[in-house]
């Protein structure tokens, strides 16, 4: 279900609308429908609560359609799942934004955007909307090795990563994974005092000394303002 | 315990991904006068080949994949000596590295146990593989195929760099070249120059077998 950043949320589409598929722009919105004046934002659920905290802060009249964040895990799943909620979103909404990185798609989202005629957020991964993209590439190119996370992968670390790579049923795998990362840098956009002890707890399970890296979401916000003025 | 049952136990043991077991029905297996290589073509590989099978299917899942994988490994490494003594010959010699610039290691692992569960002989140079360090290998190891493993964008022109290398080194028609990793795909093989492409571990083994059997047509036709 959408999360909207206004009261209009009761006119939202029912999760069949979401699901239709057609081809691309075939339909306008009806001018008597409040979401013709609204913006839809599919959304990657591992940034969507950013998303729509910004755009409730900017007053922006953005809807926010979150999918799953652990499509992230199977991201060859990602543009086909994102073509699957366009074409109810398009019918309904005046605008639609896609707001995902490329995020291991490779190339893959930008095909089915450039498609429909609709915009992305810019980067390859979430990382490089909270840091920048030249500050990752600088990290990587210093330490090859670096494990990222964001507030979004501390809070859900057991489930969105160690389960996901079997760790919970196969421990004695945590070194085929990880034994030539180095560090993990968590790019805080909320640095407070639980999510640090569980962020430290995430890198103590990894074997990997942690540095914090307090990022907020103004890059992000930066990157949005971009996508709703396409 | 039947020559029948550790042939079976060790099918069943792989598949699951029981390391311990699998030593132990290997060494039981040795005990009893069994080949090492009956060992190995009768249970291990048609173990694996079925992991890979079950992972083309969607049954299996990375995980699943490395823990038969450690499983496989513990054995190989106490069959590889004997293997090696009793004059079994691998079809091929595969020399693999993840490039330069990138550590991701899980994929390109995963063809390795492939590939010597299907009789390649593999060297591993492991992560971050400069191109020197690919053209001194290909001189000391003469290996028929060598695999160039990206996990990035950023990192899969290094492709084009290895390439690079081996054409000035004089070693480029030497070797198969391989390139895969998750980004990859054939056209940016084709781009680079590579002879070949797989998706997955699977395809790796099935394009390297035809790349290499291709090769050896052309020189036993003199080409």
């Amino acid at each position: 279900m959408p999360t909207s950043t206004t009261a209009s949320s009761s006119n939202s589409p029912s999760p069949a609308e979401d699901l239709s598929t057609q081809e691309p722009s075939t339909r306008e919105p009806s001018a008597q429908d409040p979401r013709a004046s609204r913006v839809a934002a599919l959304a990657c659920g591992a940034i969507a609560i950013h998303i729509a905290d910004i755009a409730r802060r900017r007053g922006w009249p953005v809807d926010i359609h979150p999918l799953p964040p652990l499509l992230h895990n199977h991201p060859h799943r990602i543009a086909p799942e994102v073509e699957a909620h366009l074409g109810g979103l398009a019918a309904a909404y005046g605008k639609v934004v896609v707001a995902y990185a490329d995020c291991g798609t490779y190339g893959a989202l930008d095909e089915v955007c450039d498609r429909w005629g609709i915009a992305r957020l810019q980067g390859l991964h979430c990382y490089d909307l909270f840091a920048g993209a030249e500050r990752i590439e600088e990290w990587l190119a210093d330490q090859p090795g670096t494990f990222f996370l964001t507030d979004f992968l501390v809070k859900s670390f057991d489930r969105t990563v160690w389960r996901e790579l079997g760790l919970d049923r196969y421990p004695e795998l945590r070194d085929d994974y990880f034994r030539h990362f180095t560090q993990v840098i968590w790019l805080a956009q909320d640095p407070a005092g639980e999510l640090r002890e569980e962020a430290e707890r995430v890198a103590a399970r990894l074997g990997l000394p942690l540095t914090v890296i307090s990022t907020g979401d103004g890059a992000l916000e930066s990157a949005l303002a971009l996508l709703l003025a396409c | 315990m039947t020559r029948e049952e550790i042939l079976t136990g060790l099918y069943e043991q792989t598949l699951v991904g029981n390391g311990p077991e699998v030593l132990s029905l290997t060494e039981q297996g040795l005990g009893m006068g069994m080949e090492p290589s009956t060992l190995l073509f009768d249970a291990l590989i048609p173990s694996l080949e079925e992991v890979g099978a079950r992972f083309e299917r969607g049954d299996f899942f990375v995980p699943e994949m490395l823990i038969a994988g450690r499983a496989m490994a513990g054995a190989m490494e106490r069959l590889r000596p004997l293997l090696a003594d009793t004059g079994v010959e691998t079809i091929g010699k595969f020399l693999m590295g993840t490039v330069k610039g990138d550590v991701h290691d899980i994929g390109k692992n995963l063809v390795n146990i492939m590939l010597e569960g299907a009789g390649f002989e593999v060297i591993d140079l492991g992560v971050q593989v400069a191109p020197e360090k690919f053209v001194s290998a290909i001189e000391e190891h003469q290996p028929d195929i060598v695999g160039f493993s990206a996990f990035l964008t950023t990192t899969m022109p290094m492709f084009k760099a290895n390439i690079n290398a081996l054409e000035k080194a004089g070693l480029r028609d030497q070797v198969i070249v391989m390139v895969g990793g998750a980004p990859v795909t054939q056209e940016y093989a084709d781009a680079v120059g590579a002879d070949g492409y797989a998706a997955d571990a699977s395809a790796t083994v099935k394009r390297a077998k035809d790349l290499l059997a291709g090769k050896r047509a052309l020189v036993g036709a003199g080409a």
